[in-house]
């Protein structure tokens, strides 16, 4: 096993909100291996795309620590922040939102370039054959160079949203939600991109996402997130063999199967969401789980290896809770 | 909206515009927009040939027909020597109307630069500095508290009145629209994913305020400023009817027409001239915002 | 075929005349849904779905929009031939209408419950006040709501309640036809499988029909009896549910279905559709899907291929089609 590329360690992100604490990103470890792709699951306001933010630091964290390629990123200062920029970069969710209406195709794609100072301003030639190497790559057809965002499609934009930020030839990529504005054959298109450009250019991605046949498609690892909370983290494959958290469980059962022969049986889920403002100590799913015990709610939890690289938040298992619980093949 | 945007055919390389472009093309449908913005063009190329006239003849022409007086032709109606008629000095009206444009049009466009500069500038700061933003939209809080009209007065009286002095006054008490006008739309602006984008790529702060923000927050400051000339316009000869603002004999439309109003009964063109020259300005000043504003707004776009 | 069709709609052509030229929405749409039973209509962005359910409505802004010719026979009368007066007691009192954003269908500064008694009363204006209350607090026990809740505003809901109460106020006049547009597709999936199960539920217990507006095959397959395929405006595919899952015969489904990742099957290279939609202001002549496919053969560049039915009520419109498809 080759040294991990990223380490998370304790990462924290509390906001300031005028009625408390909103804990967005509670306490979340984990390390990814070269060239792997970690896939983060949960629904809207579970802290996913908060946690790709503050690895990057786009949002500072609370607290915590960042190592990447063996070095904490969060000591860094301004200038080393900026370096760092090229070796990890973000390509968002909605390919209409980020990308500058006021920037043709060539200027946003040039931006990192310039903002780094690989190529300068005057050096348009080279700055040229740049872009066009990399519109090529990502497959966007040269003559779309002068095009502005609005006069292109959804799967277009993405396109540019990947170049931008493959330009600065980065390590580690944080994806939020890159696929999830667009059409489903579109969809497939990216997808088939990102996993192309993986292997050709060994990159490594963090991806975030609320679709789970999208995320088992692409990721070799999945992480599930509740809340703020990391909640389960197996092989993509496990977590679908035998998710043994019971939020897992319920997420996974709520998925529609494009199939009409697969009937599905629902892990129904009551009451109210915990809110993550200021929240109690233990675990935030407990006031909607099937299974709640008095212990769930004394502190929280950690994550427990049940199995090998399978680790899951909860008291049924582990040698607290000492009692193991039939799962569901 | 959706349908027409996300397709472009694949064959044809469509010549590209950008969102300036786009907006002109918009602009130009608007026929009455169109026929004020030229009206306007009109009015600030008879300021300029009036100033390279002054510049040339050394201000000569300017004393013998703008402002010399005639006593013989007092008051007379208009006709083919005179075409605006004669005031109650026996100046010809349509040449003090002429030489009026640069007070009143071109003043009015100067106090509004100046306060869209200001203004704008306070406003991009305290929109993109949540930090600053307390302090200086309360400060722009008090100065709104006072109509503009008369905080400009107030700073005339003040000051003295006088050319500089009114330019002054105006251009103040325009700075707090401007800064709120630009300060809610960087507001908005600053929460768009491209800005994190540009900051995911070490964008600095001058440079995301710069190229980022202010280019796709000026759109609702470009339709203020078009209609602030108008309020400007409109101020300005609103001092000078008071006998604040510019002093006679230079011909402002506003002075202009508050000299002229004792002599209504005797010779109406003389105070309908400069009225009506101030009203349609402000008319034309107004279609020409209100043809940006549907030009520049992506929403009404269809 | 049974004779209780509901809706059927024949022939219709929507357009959309803008500065950019002429949008061609819909071409040509035929279909049909019987009584009780739930129509998924499955499209891509920009292939018409919500024009469709707008047309059927009567709900297509004019101008730019033209319904240009077709038909809409409900309950055995023509749509179109209607009055704006009578089309307005239609809607909400025999077709209602749910959207995607619940966050902004609902008037932020009105009660739930009084949102609910506006549509009642609206249609049975000589109800009491105290019934239409009664009426509306039934409604919203109906879709799992308590009714006490009656008395809160829009922003004391969360999102998937928010569809619910939306869901109350389509179903209060108990319509005989439930247009739902991609009703879940703004909530998280928990959320969605319950508003879902809620829906197929109403169905049995009010024998509504509902069509399906959706972008989500897997929706699809749980929730509905029949299944429409729209590309650029067109009906290409149109059957049972199992015609369509199983059987399907035109190259645009069968890409449909290789587009979306299997959760079932180890994980492999997808075969997304090659291309873009066309342009619809400048929409191919022929098959509109000639340009992305596979099979293209010279003849379906010339004309449009005909819709036919290759057996129960299952209808494709390819030249391969009853050929043994693409499938």
């Amino acid at each position: 096993m080759s040294e991990p590329l990223i380490r998370v360690s304790g990462l924290k992100k509390y906001f300031n909100t005028p009625s408390g604490f909103l804990h967005a990103v509670e306490d979340v470890s984990f390390s990814l291996d070269p060239q792997k792709t970690l896939g983060v699951v949960g629904e809207s306001g579970c802290g996913k795309s908060t946690l790709g933010r503050a690895i990057l630091r786009l949002q500072e964290p609370t607290a915590g620590e960042v190592w990447f390629e063996g070095e904490n990123i969060l000591s860094y200062d301004a200038a080393r922040l900026k370096q760092l920029r090229c070796r990890m970069q973000i390509i968002f969710q909605d390919p209409f939102a980020s990308l500058n209406p006021r920037m043709s195709v060539f200027e946003t794609i040039a931006e990192p370039l310039l903002i780094q100072g690989v190529f300068s301003k005057k050096d348009r030639t080279g700055l040229t054959r740049a872009v066009r190497e990399m519109m090529d790559q990502v497959g966007l057809a040269e003559r779309l160079i002068n095009s502005y965002p609005h006069e292109l499609d959804g799967g277009r934009r993405q396109r540019i949203g990947v170049a931008r930020a493959l330009v600065l030839n980065p390590r580690f990529l944080v994806c939020d939600e890159p696929v999830s504005a667009l059409d489903v054959s579109i969809q497939a298109q990216i997808l088939n991109l990102m996993q192309e450009l993986q292997q050709q250019l060994g990159l490594t991605y963090l991806f975030i996402t609320h679709d789970l046949s999208v995320v088992k498609h692409i990721s070799d690892d999945i992480m599930v997130m509740y809340l703020g909370q990391v909640v389960e983290k197996a092989p993509a494959e496990r977590i679908f063999e035998n998710p043994l958290h019971p939020y897992t469980q319920a997420l996974l059962s709520a998925i529609p199967i494009p199939d009409p022969d697969y009937k599905q049986e629902r892990v129904l889920l009551k009451g109210e969401v915990t809110s993550p403002i200021n929240p109690e100590p233990g675990c935030r799913f407990a006031k909607r789980c099937p299974q709640v015990t008095t212990a769930c709610l004394k502190a929280n939890l950690p994550l427990i290896e049940v199995e090998d690289n399978h680790y899951v938040a909860c008291t049924l298992f582990g040698s607290a809770g000492a009692q193991h619980h039939a799962v569901r093949g | 909206m959706k349908m027409h945007m996300n397709h472009l055919p694949q064959t044809q390389t469509r010549k590209q515009r950008s969102l300036w472009q786009d907006a002109w093309r918009r602009f130009k449908k608007n026929k009455l927009a169109v026929i004020s913005a030229l009206f306007i063009l009109l009015l600030s190329l008879i300021a300029i040939s009036t100033i390279v006239i002054d510049l040339t003849t050394g201000n000569s022409f300017y004393r013998q027909y703008v402002i010399k007086q005639n006593l013989r032709g007092k008051l007379d109606a208009p006709s083919a020597a005179h075409l605006f008629g004669q005031d109650e000095f026996g100046r010809d009206v349509l040449l003090r109307m002429i030489w009026g444009v640069r007070y009143s049009l071109f003043m009015g466009i100067l106090a509004i630069v100046f306060s869209t500069l200001v203004g704008g500038f306070i406003g991009a700061i305290s929109g993109y500095y949540a930090k600053l933003d307390n302090v200086l939209m309360r400060f722009m809080d008090i100065l709104l508290a006072i109509p503009s009209m008369l905080l400009a007065t107030a700073i005339v009286a003040a000051l003295g009145p006088g050319l500089v002095n009114v330019l002054v006054a105006i251009g103040i008490a325009y700075i707090p629209t401007f800064a709120r006008t630009l300060r809610a739309s960087v507001l908005t602006v600053k929460e768009q994913e491209y800005i994190e984008a540009a900051r995911a790529v070490g964008a600095d702060d001058f440079r995301i305020i710069t190229k980022y923000i202010l280019p796709n927050a000026m759109a609702p400051l470009i339709v203020q400023s078009t209609l602030g000339v108008a309020g400007a316009l409109l101020s300005i000869a609103g001092l000078s009817f008071l006998g604040l603002g510019i002093q006679p004999p230079t011909p402002e439309w506003g002075s202009m027409l508050s000299n002229a109003r004792t002599y209504i009964r005797d010779a109406w063109h003389i105070t309908v001239i400069p009225g009506l020259g101030i009203m349609l300005t402000i008319l034309a000043l107004n279609l020409v915002g209100d043809g940006l504003r549907d030009a520049l707004d992506p929403k009404l776009k269809s | 075929m049974k004779n209780n069709v509901l809706l059927e709609v024949k022939d219709l052509v929507v357009r959309y005349e803008t500065d950019d030229g002429v949008v061609q929405a819909l071409n040509s749409v035929s279909l049909s849904l019987q009584q009780g039973r739930i129509l998924g209509v499955v499209g891509e962005t920009g292939a018409g779905k919500t024009t469709l359910a707008k047309a059927i409505m009567q709900l297509i802004p004019t101008p730019p929009g033209v319904i240009a010719s077709g038909s809409v026979f409900f309950d055995g009368q023509d749509l179109l031939t209607f009055s704006k007066q009578h089309m307005r007691s239609v809607r909400g009192q025999q077709i209602s209408m749910i959207f995607q954003d619940p966050m902004t269908s609902l008037n932020p500064v009105m009660f739930v419950g009084e949102q609910i008694m506006e549509v009642i009363r609206s249609h049975n204006p000589e109800m009491k006040k105290s019934e239409a209350r009664a009426k509306a607090g039934e409604m919203l026990e109906m879709v799992g709501i308590p009714a006490e809740r009656a008395v809160e505003y829009p922003h004391q809901f969360s999102g998937g309640m928010k569809q619910r109460v939306i869901i109350a106020i389509a179903l209060a006049c108990n319509p005989k036809l439930l247009i739902a547009d991609e009703p879940t597709t703004a909530l998280d999936v928990t959320i969605q499988a319950q508003v879902l199960d809620m829906i197929r539920e109403l169905k049995q217990k009010l024998d509504t029909s509902i069509i399906l507006i959706t972008h989500d095959l897997g929706v699809v397959a749980q929730n509905c009896d029949d299944v429409a395929i729209l590309y650029a405006g067109e009906i290409i595919e149109h059957g049972s549910l199992r015609d369509i899952f199983k059987a399907h015969q035109h190259p645009y489904t069968e890409g449909l279905f290789k587009s979306i990742p299997s959760l079932a099957s180890k994980a492999q290279r997808l075969e997304p559709i090659k291309g873009l939609m066309p342009d619809p202001t400048n929409l191919p002549s022929g098959c509109k899907f000639s340009d992305r496919c596979q099979h293209t053969k010279p003849e379906c560049r010339d004309q449009m291929p005909p819709f036919v039915d290759v057996g129960g009520g299952h209808w494709v419109r390819c030249v391969l089609a009853g050929k043994g498809g693409v499938g």
